[in-house]
């Protein structure tokens, strides 16, 4: 490993399991990124899950399959996911996997 | 008529993740200098990120180290008319099928991480994607974009 582009921030109060994704979330960051937030939601197993992207100061399309990865995980776990902190660049990279699977999942600015 | 080229830049480097960064900076760092908008070097250094990690991922089967056969060739031209082409080829095994590798979905990864979005991301973060592949040879993808 040469250099640590990305990493979590956890934060767990009352069955809430924060997770906040910071730095360039890319294909060779995205494998800790998903072992770090797997094993926050096995040890936790949160009844909701925010995940917090206002962080992240770049994000491809790994980025939306480690959300849509975490979402699976998630839901296996019965545990509720919401993305809060959405900024429009990563918007126009999530909605490329269609509104259908978005839908909820984003927490706007004005309901916080 | 014929474009007037105002700066190329070519960078080779071992097909190693470390490096899907690394060429985001050295390709961002020249389309820097035609004062690009945030959005539009935002749109750039997206697309070329997924090109290069295409090639890391598929076409060379994500090396675990740096070796002397395992390349990305990366070239930059940027023209008068605040065009620019960026093109990233490796010499791995090549896509078998090109139109339904570009289909959005499309994944070879059945370990479910991928998302299968990197064409998808390419073509709506530029004017026109070029692919030119292979198989046993290589690929070459050629990202078109002009900066308003």
């Amino acid at each position: 490993m040469l250099q640590e582009t990305a990493f979590v921030k956890t934060r767990v109060q009352a069955g809430v399991l924060e997770c906040a994704l910071c730095g360039e979330v890319d294909h060779h960051s995205a494998r800790a990124l998903r072992e770090k937030l797997d094993t926050e939601l096995f040890l936790h197993r949160p009844r909701l899950f925010l995940l917090s992207l206002e962080h992240i100061s770049f994000m491809d399309s790994s980025g939306l399959g480690l959300i849509l990865g975490r979402l699976n995980v998630a839901r296996e776990l019965a545990c509720e996911m919401r993305l809060v902190k959405v900024s429009d660049r990563i918007r126009s990279i999530l909605s490329l996997a269609g509104a259908s699977r978005l839908e909820g999942l984003i927490i706007e600015e004005e309901s916080l | 008529m014929r474009k007037i080229c105002v700066n190329t830049m070519k960078l080779v480097l071992p097909a190693i993740s470390e490096n899907e960064r690394m060429a985001r900076t050295q390709v961002c760092a020249l389309v820097s200098t035609l004062n690009p908008t945030v959005t539009e070097l935002g749109d750039v250094r997206c697309a070329l990120s997924e090109a290069v990690t295409n090639a890391i991922v598929h076409g060379y089967g994500t090396p675990d180290g740096v070796t002397d056969d395992k390349l990305l060739y990366i070239a930059v031209t940027l023209y008068a008319d605040r065009s620019l082409k960026i093109s990233v080829r490796d010499h791995g095994r090549g896509i078998p099928d090109v139109k339904a590798a570009r289909e959005p979905l499309f994944t070879t990864d059945s370990s479910g991480d991928r998302s299968g979005m990197g064409f998808s991301v390419m073509e709506a973060f530029c004017d026109r994607v070029e692919v030119l592949s292979k198989v046993g040879e290589g690929t070459k993808v050629t990202l078109y974009k002009t900066l308003a």
